[in-house]
């Protein structure tokens, strides 16, 4: 059943009728109980006051049997005559009965309660003899009798209960509706909601029910609005990335033009050529953003010999790039094997080191090094420039976030790629300033990913 | 007519700071918030290119400093992000102008003569004093009609005195409208300029007023 209003109403209906139901067929049992106990005595009674009543000489045993008395009764229009009545000789010869008794024998029994069918019908006698008179009294009560009386009693309980019930149900449907507004209020607030709008909705007044869904719910909200955040600020950064350059070509490119004084002329052109160097990184950059995004699923790894890749990063980057700077990579990353994905490693350990290569001094040395990190192995980047100030450092991730120490290529761009293509390849970022100056840039490569 | 320039994109500082030179103005670059507000702080401005994106904060943050300090030097916004949005609120926190990058560098000159020119309540973009025509846009200026050949340095003390007709100018407030920071200041550089513009415009053109500084004087 899918609405929750149906499946309460049916289960608080089910219930309550099967609570009545015990309750009627309790009372049914306990009033046959007492009113058969009651009926029993009264046969006993009247037994023995028709016993009696013969002791009195009022009738005579010794009458012949076609004269037989009648037993006086009232007449009274609503007496509705329950007993009968029936007096035998001990010799077997009735000598009267009741008007509405039968002319057979109510019991066979000599004394004593008993049941006995007679047409049909059954009826509870209870026996008296009286040995003194040599008379038998049987005084008997049609069963049927006794069940009406049984079932008036019980039809009087359930006939208010049968008008109650439509009633019931009618309220427990109400109720149960008023029960569950908060839940529809919340769906009608939800289906209201514009498709920006991705505030959280106030917990407070709502139900203890309802929270974990909202709750969970907000939590939701919050994530699509952090994310659609991140991809304005993206964007905002990316336009500004992209369109600051390209006024700077164009703006050297008019004083270029503009200009006669050579030296002026010819600084301006080398501004442009190094504009485009580096506007041609930064797409480049954007370009390798995109292309990991992209790779949501894990492309398959191969084994990848860190030293090699190293190396040949070193020479792919110090081929063009006009700084006496030396790279130093220890033997021990040529015996590292991790089987991982190549491209991302390798984009991220090209970031890393164009980012060290970047913030070295002229003469610096930059070491890769194998190193442990919590039991992981990490091929650590080490340079001997300035390092990341302390409260820089939980933003040098973030995309277009140039710090204090910014080189003048940088994009921002560096370190963000370089994590986020570690992130999709399994491995991680770590960044440290070390002891003696410089910054410590650690792929951390988990156990899994060593061939 | 001296401007700062807040840029932090190297290039962009550079070719702003060479190419507004080149239009005749007097320029000063910084890169950062921080070095902006300092800047600003020591005065002396006629406008301010500024860019909202810095590495230390963001533009606004100096134009709302400067308008609490109640200084209405002309600012003129250089955004990458150039959506009406972000217009009017640039125009909104005080902003005198906007414009999107990439611009181009004329416009961009060209926009600053115009902040300065209102800035000073004038609306044409010649200015005139007697026999005086000087034209902003094209550095040039006539006398009765004649074309004045006038360096670079004596054009920015004439546009200086022609900008504010009456106001006496210091030679401080002149030295530091023809000089930016790295440029070295002669002695006497004010002198000799204001010598060179008597005899080429007429001895009557500038008056001393003595202790003072110098102002236009009357025709003659």
């Amino acid at each position: 059943m899918r609405s929750i209003r149906a499946r309460l109403f049916v289960i608080l209906l089910v219930t309550t009728g099967l609570m009545w139901l015990s309750a009627t067929l309790w009372i049914f049992f306990s009033t046959r109980a007492e009113v058969e106990q009651v009926l029993d005595a009264r046969l006993m009674e009247a037994a023995k006051m028709v016993s009696s009543l013969v002791v009195n000489q009022e009738i005579d045993p010794d009458r012949p049997a076609q004269t037989k008395a009648k037993i006086p009764v009232l007449d009274h229009p609503h007496y509705d005559r329950q007993l009968s009545c029936q007096i035998w000789s001990l010799d077997g010869t009735l000598i009267g009965k009741s008007e509405s008794a039968p002319e057979t024998t109510l019991s066979a029994h000599a004394t004593g309660l008993s049941e006995t069918v007679i047409n049909g019908e059954t009826w509870r006698v209870y026996a008296v003899e009286n040995a003194e008179l040599g008379v038998r009294v049987l005084v008997g009560d049609n069963l049927r009798i006794r069940d009406r009386l049984v079932n008036d009693v019980v039809k009087g309980l359930l006939f208010p209960a049968l008008l109650i019930i439509p009633l019931l149900a009618t309220l427990i449907w109400l109720s149960v509706g008023r029960g569950l507004a908060p839940l529809r209020k919340l769906a009608g607030d939800l289906a209201a909601r514009d498709a920006s709008d991705l505030h959280p909705i106030n917990e407070s007044a709502t139900p203890s029910e309802i929270s974990p869904v909202l709750g969970a719910l907000n939590g939701l909200f919050g994530r699509v609005a952090g994310a659609r955040q991140r991809e304005q600020n993206f964007i905002a950064f990316a336009a500004h990335e992209l369109r600051t350059p390209l006024a700077g070509l164009k703006t050297q490119a008019q004083v270029a033009l503009a200009s006669n004084d050579a030296e002026i002329r010819e600084k301006a052109l080398g501004q442009i050529v190094a504009g485009v160097d580096r506007t041609g990184r930064l797409v480049r950059q954007l370009l390798d953003i995109a292309s990991v995004e992209a790779s949501e699923t894990t492309p398959p790894a191969a084994e990848v010999n860190a030293g090699d890749m190293l190396a040949s990063i070193r020479s792919e980057l110090l081929g063009h790039a006009g700084r006496a700077v030396t790279v130093v990579i220890d033997l021990g990353l040529f015996e590292l094997r991790a089987r991982v994905n190549a491209d991302l490693l390798r984009l991220a350990a090209r970031n890393l080191m164009e980012n060290a290569l970047h913030h070295s001094p002229a003469g610096g040395t930059i070491r890769c090094s194998l190193e442990t990190d919590e039991g992981n192995v990490a091929i650590a980047i080490n340079d001997d420039g300035p390092g990341i100030p302390p409260e820089e450092m939980p933003h040098v991730t973030e995309r277009f976030f140039r710090g204090r120490f910014k080189a003048a290529i940088g994009s921002g761009l560096g370190l963000s790629i370089a994590e986020l293509a570690l992130d999709h390849a399994g491995a991680m970022l770590r960044l440290q300033n070390r002891a003696t100056g410089g910054l410590s840039a650690m792929i951390i490569l988990p156990n899994r990913l060593i061939a | 007519m001296r401007v700062l320039i807040v840029e932090d994109d190297d290039i962009l500082r550079d070719g702003l700071k060479v190419g507004l030179a080149l239009a005749g103005f007097t320029t000063d670059a910084v890169a950062t918030r921080e070095s902006a507000d300092a800047a600003l702080a020591a005065g002396s401005f006629d406008a301010v290119v500024l860019d909202l994106m810095l590495p230390d904060g963001s533009g606004t943050d100096v134009l709302k400093k400067l308008r609490d300090a109640r200084d209405d030097t002309p600012v003129l916004l250089l955004t990458a992000r150039d959506t009406v949005a972000d217009r009017v609120s640039g125009l909104d926190m005080g902003a005198d102008d906007y414009l999107g990058k990439p611009f181009d560098l004329d416009e961009v000159a060209a926009r600053l003569r115009a902040l300065a020119r209102r800035s000073v309540g004038r609306s044409t973009a010649l200015i005139e004093w007697a026999s005086i025509r000087l034209d902003p846009a094209r550095q040039s200026v006539e006398k009765s009609g004649t074309p004045v050949r006038l360096s670079r340095r004596e054009y920015a003390v004439l546009q200086a005195l022609m900008s504010q007709p009456g106001a006496i100018f210091s030679k401080t407030t002149l030295e530091d409208k023809l000089y930016g920071w790295q440029e070295e200041v002669e002695s006497n550089a004010v002198e000799v300029h204001i010598h060179h513009l008597r005899n080429k415009l007429g001895p009557g053109l500038i008056e001393t007023v003595r202790g003072i500084g110098y102002r236009l004087g009357g025709d003659n």
